[in-house]
This record gives structure tokens, sequence and C-alpha cells, in this order.
């Protein structure tokens, strides 16, 4: 039986398998991916993004909770850093989610960012869709909590929650950054710290002043104390809210539209860049080009191009791609 | 302390001998190290001398021993007077085998009792519950009820030992356990001596037997000072404890400071909670660790009294003496025990135990030889004792008070521990107090921090651990350890199922209901959790009404 | 283009609070390019093996110093095998007697460290049992 089938039948062990292979050796997940892609598009993707410790796991684990009661079946993935210098990382997530472990409708799997900068993994993407073909109804994606450059998540999710807490001082920094144009859905934790309230009206104000917001959607401040819950009822209304808007305004079908394009692109290029890398590995003289260069006796363009050329026409040859 | 003259004659004497002799001999051997540092990473130079002290002030750094600022020891006349309490750390399997295990070191000299409990007690479970399965007896002696209590001190009045319990999240009713017991045996509260660990904050950090969250926890904390304090008077209410800390790896200034930083939080926790400071401040205790590093550890020991008495006087303005004495309790550092020749151990465990008297301790626990392997037999725990009766009787140490004051050495080092612990106490303070630095994870990352850099040394051979890095031996695998009677497990749920069958079960869901009320109110706790003791209430059944109440702790982990 | 990692759980089974040789095996294991989960104290045996099946890690190790291994230990070999996961290596450490390491490998623990152990010995040895 392949994974996809195990993914199917809804099989922890092979859902984990197929994780383990997209990060480990995407080229020889395609076939799986293939075999699941048709049953993908039915759950729900909701990123949670912010800074580091704003709560991000612990607000992931009480939504989780509260979408269960619904009998919602939950995937989570939490991607953390990987250390630059060994490459190892500590995947400390699942801490905050612990009595979800041995929950069945609920699946979790951390992830290290593996030298990706905007949030995510490179493996996340295709992780969501593994989930999601395995029947979860909604799929929660904690990011890396790097504050400035999240930007992975945009592209992933269909509703990007943003956490800020109050008393961290760059809160308004971070907004600055950026962070307003990509929130569908604000959600202020630890509103049991004093200054939650002045936060939220610091962040209404902004929200007013911008004149870029496209006005179909205004997205909501919520005040949560993820550690206790209290909010939660409320995050996750928003959060649905957001959902249906999506749905019935049509915007669902062209956020997606959109970001098969974008998908589409980068499978594409990575397509050519791993073709034209093989084919160099059998026929690449690259060193000698390189010391053309240095010789002065070719230009980097006038090279490229003709490195590129035979490569181009012995893919044309090829019949099937 | 000296005089301006002699100290620029000494300067250049001191100049005129390095740039002679010193240079001489270096070239011709050399030293064993580029620089000489401390367990705590303190440098250590090769000579100290009076200049070292220029600064110093003796009425105001050391002053004289029982008075302010208690550098040289809380009590005037010390070991003169009184040795210090010998107090071995101890219990295992059920109340029954535990009350042998006390009678035996009673007999054998010990002078007080130190009740160790098994984790589903520190943990608030009773022996029958799910989570205590293959944990019962194991690394302490399982206490359920009331009932055990009185099998754990059968023969033993109360009032005449001092009893220390190590005992955090549910301290208050193991407190009340004893009191209860007190009562039975005719004993007079204000007649009980003796200790409840009580000290939540570092079960967060390093000791990890945390029930419920801070919150709730720091009120049980005060609950209990507010008990002991009009109640039982002679009791210790709490025991600011570095140990374990330092056990989970800090150094021996982040053991003091952190240890201080927390006792700063309980002060005035209690201060918030409307008590006077000098009421409770007297009944505050610390217990600290012992480890190789000699001469730091006396230091170590000098500066946190010195401290706590500045703490006490200038920040809290605590008036009476006893509120400005740091008294300590010590035990000797396991984790510089080895599991390879365990003998090595006994030595290791006498240096640590000279550091501990040399540095005033009031009570000491010296660890057995095979720590690093199991719990003591009764052969190698009465050795441990021995090894403090040797100290207190042979070695002479203790017939004259603090006999190290005056190193230059010491006293240099007395005042640099004090400096970096007080530069991190502000540290903490910055950051919110204690309770917020461990909320954000400062106290965790760095004994974690340390730790680590501890285990990369020894394993790289930098710090040389004799037995483990170097001098290594072939060894068979160590026999005659203690070995743990398999059926306590089973016994215990047995026993629990006949008192739930005995007992008036209306009046315990009483006294329950009663618990609960006071935890949901604002009511001292402890006297409800009397009443459901008395009526034979389980830990277990008292817990589950305040995890109900209070929540239980999301421990977070940090790296 | 994928980048392999080894992935290890290291884990506290049981009420043991002692977690000091945890996490520094934890550090070093990271240190030596592994990606770590650490899940924290008081863990369930059921937590323990759903958390290594959904993660899929190659190792899961057992950190317990309180004597309840016997009783723990053993319990995970057994849930992974009915997750299916019995190809996860199960690796144990602590303060465990000698008499009973060999007990916990008939049942299924590949290796047991004990105090002084090095942490570069396990690293060394989990290299070596995965396959990547
Ligand atoms: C430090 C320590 C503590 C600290 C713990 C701090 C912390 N946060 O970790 C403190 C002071 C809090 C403490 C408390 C207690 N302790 Co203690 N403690 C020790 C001590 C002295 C050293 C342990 C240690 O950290 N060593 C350093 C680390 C790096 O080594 P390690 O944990 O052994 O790990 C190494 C190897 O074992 C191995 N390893 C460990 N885990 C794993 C996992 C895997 C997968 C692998 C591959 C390898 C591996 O690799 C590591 C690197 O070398 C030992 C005795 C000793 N010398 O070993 C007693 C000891 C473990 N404690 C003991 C006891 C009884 C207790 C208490 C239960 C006492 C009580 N009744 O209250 C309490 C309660 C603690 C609790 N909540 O569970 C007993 C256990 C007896 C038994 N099992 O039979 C011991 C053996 C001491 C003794 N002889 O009495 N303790
Ligand atoms: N007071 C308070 N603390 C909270 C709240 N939510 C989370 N915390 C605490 O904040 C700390 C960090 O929480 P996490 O959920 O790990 O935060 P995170 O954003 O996932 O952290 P990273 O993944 O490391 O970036 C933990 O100690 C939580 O218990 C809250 O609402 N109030
Ligand atoms: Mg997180």
């Amino acid at each position: 039986m392949s994974l996809a089938e195990g993914v199917r039948r809804g099989e922890v062990r092979a859902t984990a398998k197929l994780i383990t292979l997209i990060e480990n050796h995407p080229e020889s997940a395609v076939e799986d991916l293939r075999a699941l892609h048709p049953h993908t598009g039915n759950a729900h993707i909701v990123g949670i993004t912010g800074s580091p410790g704003i709560g991000k796991s612990t607000l992931t684990d009480a939504l989780a909770k509260r979408w269960r009661k619904d009998g919602a079946h939950i995937g989570i993935i939490a991607v953390d850093p990987n250390s630059p210098f060994s490459g190892g990382a500590l995947l400390g997530d699942r801490i905050r989610m612990q009595e979800l472990a041995t929950d069945p409708g609920v699946f979790i799997r951390s992830m290290g960012a593996r030298g990706r900068l905007g949030g995510l993994a490179r493996a996340t993407h295709n992780a969501i869709r593994v989930l999601d073909a395995g029947g979860k109804d909604v799929i929660l994606v904690e990011t890396v909590g790097v504050g400035q450059s999240e930007l992975d998540i945009v592209r992933t999710a269909d509703t990007v929650v943003v956490g800020l807490v109050p008393g961290m001082g760059d809160d308004i920094q971070t907004i600055k950054a950026g962070i307003l144009e990509v929130a569908d859905v604000f959600v202020i934790n630890k509103a049991d710290r004093p200054d939650a309230r002045r936060l939220m009206m610091e962040l209404q104000t902004m929200l007013d002043l911008d004149p870029e917001r496209h006005s179909h959607w205004e997205p909501p401040i919520e005040r949560t104390v993820a550690t206790t819950g209290e909010g939660i009822e409320m995050l996750m209304a928003a959060i649905r809210n957001h959902w249906e808007h999506l749905t019935y305004s049509g915007e669902l079908e062209q956020r997606r539209r959109e970001r098969y394009a974008a998908e589409l692109q980068s499978v594409v290029e990575d397509y050519w860049r791993m073709r034209f890398f093989e084919y160099w590995q059998r026929e690449g003289h690259w060193e000698q080009v390189v010391e053309q260069l240095l010789r002065k006796e070719t230009d980097p363009f006038s090279a490229a191009r003709k490195l590129v050329a035979p490569f181009l026409d012995s893919e044309s040859r090829r019949v099937n791609l | 302390m000296f005089d301006r003259d002699a100290l620029l004659s000494l300067e250049q004497q001191k100049d005129a001998w390095e740039r002679g002799p010193v240079a001489k001999t270096l070239e011709q051997f050399g030293e064993r190290s580029e620089q000489f540092r401390t367990t705590s990473e303190l440098p250590v130079e090769r000579l100290y001398t009076p200049l070292e002290l220029a600064e110093a002030d003796y009425q105001r750094d050391q002053g004289l021993p029982g008075e302010y600022p208690f550098t040289r020891g809380i009590q005037p006349t010390m070991y003169r007077g009184r040795l210090w309490t010998m107090r071995q750390y101890a219990g295992f399997g059920n109340a029954e085998e535990s009350n042998r295990r006390y009678k035996y070191l009673l007999e054998q000299g010990q002078t007080g009792l130190s009740v160790a409990f098994d984790l589903p007690t520190q943990i608030g479970y009773d022996s029958d519950h799910s989570l205590s399965r293959g944990e019962v007896g194991k690394v302490g002696v399982a206490i359920d009820s009331l009932a055990d209590m009185e099998l754990l001190f059968d023969g033993i009045p109360l009032d005449q030992v001092s009893t220390s319990m190590t005992i955090n999240a549910p301290a208050a009713i193991l407190l009340a356990m004893y009191a209860a017991l007190a009562r039975k045996q005719g004993v007079a509260l204000d007649k009980l001596r003796g200790t409840i660990q009580n000290d939540i904050l570092k079960e967060y950090v390093a000791r990890g037997t945390y029930i419920f969250p801070p919150q709730p926890s720091m009120r049980l904390v005060s609950d209990t000072f507010a008990f002991c304090a009009e109640q039982l008077p002679n009791w210790n209410s709490i025991s600011i404890s570095g140990y374990h800390m330092r056990e989970a790896g800090c150094n021996a200034v982040q053991e003091v400071a952190f240890t201080l930083a927390n006792a700063i939080a309980y002060v005035q926790a209690a201060l918030e909670a409307g008590l006077d400071v000098d009421t409770f401040a007297p009944r505050l205790s610390f217990f600290f660790d012992a480890h190789n590093d000699l001469l730091e550890e006396v230091s170590k020991f000098r500066a946190a009294r010195k401290l706590w008495a500045r703490i006490m006087k200038e920040r809290f303005g605590a008036v009476k003496a006893r509120s400005q004495m740091l008294r300590f309790h010590t035990q000797t550092a396991g984790s510089a025990l080895t599991a390879q020749q365990p003998d090595n151990n006994v030595v290791r465990v006498t240096l640590q135990a000279l550091a501990a008297v040399l540095g005033g301790t009031q009570s000491l626990h010296t660890n057995s030889r095979e720590e690093a392997l199991a719990l003591p037999t009764e052969d190698s725990v009465r050795l441990a004792l021995r090894t403090q009766q040797v100290i207190a009787h042979e070695s002479g140490v203790g017939n004259t008070v603090d006999p190290l004051a005056g190193s230059y050495y010491v006293e240099a080092l007395t005042r640099e521990i004090e400096d970096r612990v007080t530069a991190y106490i502000e540290k903490i303070d910055e950051l919110g107090g204690t309770a917020r630095a461990i909320e954000q994870g400062y106290i965790q990352r760095e004994i974690q921090e340390s730790a680590y850099t501890h285990q990369k040394e020894v394993e790289s051979c930098e710090r040389v651990v004799v037995g483990l890095n170097k001098y290594r031996i072939a060894e068979e695998p160590p026999t005659n350890l203690l070995r743990l009677d398999p059926e306590v497990e089973r016994r215990e749920r047995e026993k629990l199922e006949q008192l739930r069958g005995r007992r008036d079960n209306a009046h315990v869901t009483t006294t329950l209901e009663g618990v609960r009320k006071a935890a949901a109110g604002r009511e001292n706790l402890v006297p409800r959790i009397q009443e459901a003791v008395e009526a034979y209430a389980t830990l277990g059944e008292i817990c589950d009404v305040l995890r109900g109440e209070f929540g239980v702790h999301q421990a977070s982990v940090v790296f | 283009m994928g980048e392999q990692r080894i992935r290890v759980l290291i884990a506290k089974p049981g009420l043991d609070g002692h977690d000091r040789g945890a996490k520094v095996l934890a550090r070093a294991l990271r240190d030596a390019g592994m990606e770590v989960i650490y899940t924290g104290l008081r863990q369930t045996p059921e937590q323990i093996a759903a958390t290594a099946t959904q993660e899929d890690v190659h190792v899961v190790g057992l950190s317990c110093l309180s004597g309840a291994h016997l009783e723990l230990f053993p319990r995970v070999v057994e849930l992974l095998k009915e997750h299916g996961a019995d190809d996860i290596l199960v690796l144990g450490g602590g303060t465990i007697p000698a008499e009973d390491i060999s007990v916990l490998k008939e049942r299924g623990v590949a290796e047991v460290f004990t105090p002084g152990a090095s942490t570069q010995e396990v690293v060394e040895f989990v290299k070596r049992s995965v396959n990547l």
C-alpha cells in the first residue's frame, strides 16, 4: 500500500512517514502528492504568527481544543528555526500541546525551518497538503517566531492570525514592519497583563488610519489569555467568520487561484533547476568556464547563454517531460 | 583595615617578588594552567595579600559572630556551644520501613530527622492513582493520609526531635498532618521544631514537583507563613533552597543569587498578604549545596549570610536580629559524585561537609558513597553520618568560630561573590522580580547554560573528575545496592482501600467542601486542610479539590 | 534537494523531575545537527508513543532517574509496536541499576546509558544506528 493510500485512510504512521519523505526527499514524494492532490481543498488553513514567545503555541493548543469540542479534525504544523551553525534544532512548540498528543482527532507535527527564512519550512506547504487530503477540517500552522519576515504564511494560509502581546515594546514596530497588511485576524494575547486595552486601541487607530485596507474585510482584534482559555471562543468565531467571508465573497477561490499560480511557478522553477543541475553534473565544464571568466575570455552573460543552450536542446529532444 | 604606608611598601615588595622569584620560577617550570578559576568561573590569583583587602572594613564587612551582618556566623559561640544538626535525608518504601530507618539513624547519633517523600506524594497523587504506577515508595516514603504519618513517627515523640520535610506544593497538607499527629501524641504545637521546604518557586525552575500555578501556590506559602507565625512559633515555615538549582547545574554565585531573589519574592508576597516582616522573617530558613571547591564554598556561605542580613535590614526594614539571620541547612553535592569508583565519593563528601562546617551551617546532610547508583543502604548512610561525626569530634574545626576569616583569599572571594550576586539580583529586579524572570525563562536558561558548559568541560577533560575522565579503571557493576520491596505499591493500594472503607466518609466530604470554599475565598487554608486530614481525607483527595479550584501549572520548557 | 536530519524525541516518562541530563543531552544532540523534540516532564507512555509516531522520529530517548524505568520503558516499546512504529529506536538513560539493563534490552530498549556517560558517546551511537 502506498503512503498516499494510508494517508487517505487516516493512518497516523503513513501520514507521518510521508511528511518525513517530503522533508528529506521531496522528489520521492511526488507520486504520493500527485495521488493526494484531488482530495485537497477542504481544510481551512489557519496561520498563527507573531514574535517569539507571544503565545502562538498556547493559542494553537487552545484553538485546537475548542475546535475539537465541535468534533472537527485538526492538523497542526509548528515550525521552529534550525541552528545556523549545527543545522540542528530544538523543536519546542509541542510542549504546550501535551493534552492533544493522545487525541486521535489531532495530528501534530513539529518542523525545523531548515534554513528557510520566511517563517515556514520548505516542506510545510506539502505537509499541509497531506493533512488536508487526510481529512483534517482545520489545519493550524504555527510559524517561526521571527517577528519580521514571516511572509510565507500569507502564501499558505487561508486565514492569517497575527498575535501581539502588551508590554513587549516592539509591538508597534512589528506592526509597522508590514504585519498590518497580512493579518486577517489580530489577537492580543496575554491580555491578563496590564496595557492590553491600550495596545488594542493603538492597533485599532493604526488600522483606521491605513488607507490601503481593502474594504470588504475589517480584521477584527480579539483579546485572549491563551493559558486560561479566556477569549478563545471569540477568537475562533472571528477565524470562522473570516472563512465564511472568504467562501461567500469568492475571495477564497481568488486566493487559491493566486496560490496555485505561485506554487506552479515555484514548482516549475524547482523542476527546471533540478533538471539543469542534473544535466550539468553529467555534462558540465563549469570550472573551465570559471577559468575563462577569470582570464576575461568571456563574460558571465554570454557564458550563461552558452551553458543553457545545449541543455535546452537536449530537453526539447525528450518527448516525455 | 591596613595601614596605608604598610600597603604601599607591600605593593612594592610584591611587585619585586613577581619580577624576581616568580618570573624566574615561571621561566623554569610554568604553571599548570594559564588561568585558574573557581567552579563559578571566578578568577583565582596566584597569591592573595592584604592588598586585595585594601578597601575592606572589618566592622562593616565581617563584624562579630551573632551580630550584624552575621558574616562570621549567626551565633556568638557557634559550634563551641552546640554542634550543627546531623540530619540525613531519608525515606523509601512505606511508612513502617522508613520509620525503621529513622530509628536506626537516631540510634547512630543523628540529631534531627529529614523526611524524603515519594514522587506521588510530592505531586499530590495517592498511591492508587494511575499516574503513581511504578513510582510508589521508590524514591521516598509514600504518605497518603494521617494514618501513614502515625506509622512514620511511631515511637518517635515529636517534642524530642526536629523534623525537616522536603515537601513543597502540598506542604500545607503535610504540615497539617504533622500538627494533627502532635495533637494525637499530646504534644503542644509550640513544642514542635522542624521545617517544611515549602519553596515553590524553585520547583518551577529546578526541582519539578509543582502542582498549581504560581499565584495560588504563593498564596499557599503565605497562608502557611501566617499559620506558623500564629501556632508553631518554633517551626521553620519555609526552607528557601538553592540546593536544587545548584544541582540542576548552576554555579555557586547563581545559587546564592537565585535563592536570595526567591527569598525576596516570598517576603514581598507575605508583606502584600498583610503580614509584618518581623513576625514571619525569623522563621525563614535556607538550604544550600556544598560542592568540592572548598574555599569558594566557604566564601559563598559567608557572602550569603552577609547579603541576606543587608537585604532584610535595608530593603525590608526588619529590626529583629533573628529576621536578619540567614540560618541554613546544607547538603553535600550529589551531582559531584560519580557512579565510577564510588569509594572516591566518600572523600568528596568529606571535603564538601568540611566546607559546610567551615561555612557555619546549622544542619547538614552528607551523601552516601553510592549516590549516583541508588538510595543508600544502612551501611552507607552510617558511613556518611560518621563522616560528619569525625569532622565534629576529631578535626577540631568547630572549636573556634569561623576559622577561615581573615584569610586573604577567603575574604577576597567572599567579597567577589557578594558583588556578583548583587549584580544578579539587580538584574532580576530589573526583569520585574523572580516570578517574572522565571516566566520569561531567564533563571532556567542561566541554570541550563551552566549545566551544559559543565558537561562539555567534563567531556573535553578541561575539568577533571577523578575516576571518570582521568585515573579510570575497569570495574565490575557495583553490588549490594539497596533494593526496594516490589510489593510496596500493592500494599499501599490495599491500605488505602481499607482506609476509605473505615473512615466516616460523610465527614470527609464535609471537610473537603470546607477546603474548597476556603480555596475559592481568601480565608487561610491551613485550618481547613487540618480538619480534612484529621477526618483522614487523603492527600490526593485534598489536592484534587485544590486542583479543581486553582488549576494545574502548565510547565514551560526553555532552552 | 531535501536536507536530511536525524530526528529524536527526548522524553521524561512518569513523575520524575530530574531533567538536567535530558536537557543536556537534548542540546548535545541538537549541536550534533539533529532535530530534537523535548516534551518536558511527566509524560505518560501513551503521550510519548503518540508523539514519536506523529513526529516520525528515528529515535526515542527515555530518561528516568526515579527508579520507575522497568514499569515505563517497556510500556513505551509496546505502544510503539501498537502504533506500527516499532522501527523507531528506543534508548534509555538515567539511574538504572546494572541488572535492570538486560531486562530492559530484552523488552526492546536498544541501549541504556547511565551516569557518567558522555553525550558524545550517545551522539555516536545514534548516528551509527540511524540510516538516513
Ligand atoms: C541532580 C540531582 C537532583 C536534582 C535534580 C535537578 C534537575 N532539574 O535535574 C534535585 C536536587 C532537584 C534532585 C531531586 C531529587 N532527587 Co535527585 N539526584 C540528582 C543527582 C545528584 C544527579 C543527577 C544529574 O543531574 N546528573 C547530571 C546529569 C547530566 O546526568 P544524568 O541525569 O545521570 O544523565 C546522564 C546519563 O544518565 C545519561 N542519560 C540520562 N538520561 C538519558 C536518556 C537517554 C535517552 C540517554 C541516551 C542517556 C541518558 O546521559 C546523561 C549524560 O551523562 C543524582 C545522583 C547522581 N549523582 O546521579 C540524584 C538522584 C537521581 N536523585 C534521587 C532522588 C531520590 C531524588 C528525589 C526524588 C528525592 C526526594 N525524595 O525528594 C528528588 C526529587 C526530584 C524529582 N522531582 O523527581 C536518587 C534516585 C534514586 C533511585 N532512582 O533509585 C539519586 C540517584 C540520588 C540518590 N542516590 O539518592 N535530584
Ligand atoms: N500570562 C500569560 N502567559 C501566557 C499566555 N499565553 C502564553 N503564555 C505563556 O507565554 C510563554 C510562551 O508561550 P508559547 O505558547 O510557547 O509562545 P510561542 O509564541 O509559541 O513561542 P515560540 O514558539 O518560542 O515563538 C509560556 O510560558 C506560556 O505559558 C497568556 O495569555 N497569558
Ligand atoms: Mg511556539
